[in-house]
């Protein structure tokens, strides 16, 4: 943490002293982590009149300090995890696998959780990637389909508040229209579809949970550009919206409240033990607990609390929490027009192509193009780093802003036992807890198709007459900041660690709700699927509890 | 091209300062800081920093610096940096930092190191000098309408310029 480091407008979430928190009494529902997951489905049963806590290991930040945290995202000073008050000691991880994981630019900590930071792209999985294992001959099938989570999809585009059109001719059946209309296309987008027209790709819309015109109380985007880490207006979607509305429903929200370890019997969790500021540790019990602490902390917890009955791990009798972990692999390329491209005004997409997704086989994996509006430097960023100033620097900013282009995508990696999270007991965090050790192992499938993606981006690049200057490979390629597959969703309890409930096939009144459940990950950025995930396991909670009453 | 009062307040708001230019507003807490001198030093070092085409600093920077009086840990950091230059424009000009010619104190700003130091709140005196003169005026020329379109981006990151200007062409 950068503290001795302040300004930046001082933005600092301190712990607040004075906040009580000790466990609720009569709880019904104890909700670990407050990320988007864990708010969805705590305002669900906070609805349905259900007494909810959520435990969440770090801050509530204050709002008006966005734009504090804007300046820091701004400033060269601040490293992307001082934005939201990354924490090394708290935060600290291993990385042993064939890759370095940066997990902590791949994650943030607080009321919020990671969609504090994130870039709020939508999209629902294709149906294909519920059937990998038959359809395709890799990966695992989904104990579910795209039809059984359809109804969940659409009502959590509605949750989110997303902005999207119809005109995608590759994605699966919708039932109705986006919330709100899709962002129209960029300047640089029009100059792609000239290439594009040519080379018989089809470009549409990209669905962005971020407002194109004021929705669910919160104000249009206004065009601040730095969405990812820090939306100051409001508009980027993030999980604050569904805590605070938990709250206003009842449910009671304990931060810099980290749990330590799950207390339980051989069927069912009697407490989750979690550590506060004041040095004390507390338990809150609780019929139900749903954990949603991401896909790296949920398989670490419940490996954290092995006991007798779990020796290698809570809800691990498959000896599978942790196994497969998966992220998005990107592959980009880029160049310079001899054109204007007016690139960085807004911080979001606007243009996609989904055209080749459903090409895959065993051995193509499943990948999407996305279309660049922040290609090339940043002028305000270019301007604080240099050792020019004046005329000289105007000119050095005016030659290298204006003319880039370029062109990401996200590819999918296969589940790979040899790719997990586990536990580091030769490091602790600032608990004395054993931090996770991220393995992360992509494979060939993976690799071959991001050379695909290379030729296609070259190709479209080379149509528009830009001049190649970058270049994401194989070999320089890097995570997308999900994580996937650490808890995977399954029907037999021997090859899976939930069911097609989210349940887990150990313990009967834990649920789980995260990525860390997906089978397979498809290409599609997941947040949409965790929230129709976590809208569907709140009427699990929902159905099991009334059961039992 | 002139700065306005309206890049001010999109200075200011974009760090979240407010962006109301009404009033004086005298630094919080207990130590008094010679808030002119801090006004007419940054106010020297833009003329330093900032490029021959614009015009209309003085009534920037001062709005700029009236909404950072608000935090008093950026102040006192400013404080600093500007005894910084002081020092150093004594010991080589005998003269404060802000009476110098600005070849002098474009001198003074190199003496210093805050060309090449990387910015730093916390760090070396160069680096501080970085953070609180050097930078500070650069994010907030960069950071505004008219910096943005000195570079050719009206709606520069930091400044919330709407949903308009990306759908535009370069002609438009
Ligand atoms: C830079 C970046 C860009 C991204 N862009 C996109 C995008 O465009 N589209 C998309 O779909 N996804 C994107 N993502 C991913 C997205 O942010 C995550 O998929 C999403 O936030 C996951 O939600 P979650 O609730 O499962 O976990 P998180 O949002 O990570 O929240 C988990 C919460 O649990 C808390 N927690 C963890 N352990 C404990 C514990 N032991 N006790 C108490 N609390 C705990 C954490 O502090 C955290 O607040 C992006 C991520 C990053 C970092
Ligand atoms: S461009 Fe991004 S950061 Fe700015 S208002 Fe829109 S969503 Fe928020």
């Amino acid at each position: 943490m950068s503290w001795d480091r302040a300004p930046a407008g001082s933005a600092a979430s301190g712990a607040d002293g004075d906040a009580d928190r000790t466990p609720v009494a009569n709880a019904d529902v104890c909700v670990i982590g407050a990320g988007p997951a864990g708010g969805i489905v705590a305002d669900r049963l906070a609805e349905a009149g259900r007494e909810v806590v959520i435990l969440e290991a770090g801050p509530r930040f204050d709002p008006d300090e966005r734009l504090a945290r804007q300046e820091r995202a701004i400033r060269p000073a601040y490293d992307r995890p001082d934005v939201w008050d990354g924490d090394p000691e708290r935060d600290a991880y291993k990385s042993t696998g064939e890759r370095f994981y940066p997990l902590n630019h791949a994650r943030a900590r607080g009321v919020g959780g990671s969609t504090l930071h994130w870039q709020g792209m939508v999209m629902r999985l294709h149906e294909d990637d519920f059937d990998s294992a038959s359809v395709r001959g890799v990966g695992a099938d989904w104990p579910i389909d795209y039809a059984d989570l359809q109804p969940y999809y659409a009502a959590a585009e509605r949750e989110l508040g997303v902005a999207g059109a119809a005109d995608n001719p590759f994605a699966p059946p919708r039932e109705e229209p986006h919330p709100m209309p899709a962002f129209p296309p960029s300047y640089s987008d029009s100059l792609f579809a000239a290439a594009c027209d040519e080379l018989e790709i089809a470009m549409h819309s990209v669905p962005n949970a971020r407002n194109s015109e004021g929705y669910d109380g919160r104000s249009a985007c206004v065009g601040y550009g730095t969405c990812q880490p820090v939306c100051p207006s409001g508009a980027k979607y993030d999980a604050t919206v569904h805590v605070e509305r938990a709250e206003r429903k009842g449910a009671t929200v304990i931060d810099h409240a980290p749990v330590q370890r799950l207390e339980h019997g051989p069927d069912a969790i009697e407490a989750a033990v979690y550590a506060t500021p004041d040095g004390e540790s507390h338990r809150q019990s609780a019929d139900a607990f749903v954990i949603a602490c991401g896909g790296v902390e949920t398989p670490r917890l419940l490996l954290l609390s092995a006991s007798s009955h779990y020796p290698d791990g809570l809800a691990n009798s498959s000896g599978l929490v942790g196994r497969y972990f998966m992220d998005h692999l990107f592959a980009g390329t880029g160049g310079v027009l001899d054109e204007p491209t007016r690139q960085n005004h807004v911080g979001f997409l606007t243009s996609e192509s989904h055209q080749f997704y459903d090409e895959a086989d065993a051995e193509q994996a499943p990948f999407k193009l996305e279309f660049f509006n922040y290609d090339g430097p940043s002028p305000v960023e270019l301007a604080l780093t240099g050792d020019d100033w004046g005329d000289d620097l105007l000119e050095r900013l005016r030659s290298d802003y204006g003319s880039h282009i370029g062109m990401g995508g996200l590819v999918e990696q296969l589940p790979r036992e040899d790719s997990y999270v586990g536990l580091d007991h030769s490091t602790t965090d600032d608990h004395g807890n054993p931090v996770p050790n991220v393995h992360w192992t992509v494979g060939d499938r993976a690799l071959e198709t991001i050379e695909r993606v290379n030729e296609v981006q070259e190709r479209i690049l080379d149509e528009l007459g830009a001049e190649i200057t970058w270049q994401v490979g194989p070999e320089g390629t890097g995570p997308a900041y999900h994580h996937m597959g650490t808890t995977r969703m399954g029907s037999a309890p021997t090859e899976s660690v939930v069911g097609p409930d989210l349940r887990t096939h150990d313990l009967e009144n834990c649920w789980i709700a995260s990525s860390s459940v997906f089978p397979t990950a498809g290409a599609m950025n997941p947040t949409l699927t965790i929230a129709a995930l976590a809208l569907k396991a709140a009427d699990h909670v929902l159905e099991t509890m009334s059961s039992i009453r | 091209m002139e700065l306005t009062r309206r890049d001010a307040v999109a200075a200011l708001s974009a760090l979240g300062l407010g962006g109301t230019l009404a009033g004086c507003v005298a630094p919080p807490g207990s130590e008094p800081v010679a808030v002119e001198h801090l006004r007419e030093t940054l106010i020297a070092a833009a003329e330093v920093v900032y490029p021959s085409a614009v015009s209309g600093i003085e009534p920037f920077v001062a709005a700029f610096l009236e909404g950072r009086l608000a935090d008093r840990a950026h102040v006192a950091g400013l404080d600093e940096a500007v005894a910084e230059l002081d020092g150093n424009a004594r010991v080589w000009y005998d003269a404060e930092f802000a009476a110098l010619s600005v070849a002098d104190r474009e001198q003074v700003l190199r003496n210093v190191g805050a060309d090449d130091a990387d910015e730093d709140p916390s760090g070396t005196a160069s680096e501080r000098v970085r953070y609180y003169v050097v930078n500070d005026l650069l994010l907030a020329l960069y950071a505004s309408p008219t910096g943005g379109e000195l570079v050719g981006l009206e709606n520069p990151q930091g400044h919330a310029g709407g949903i308009g200007t990306y759908q535009r062409g370069p002609n438009a």
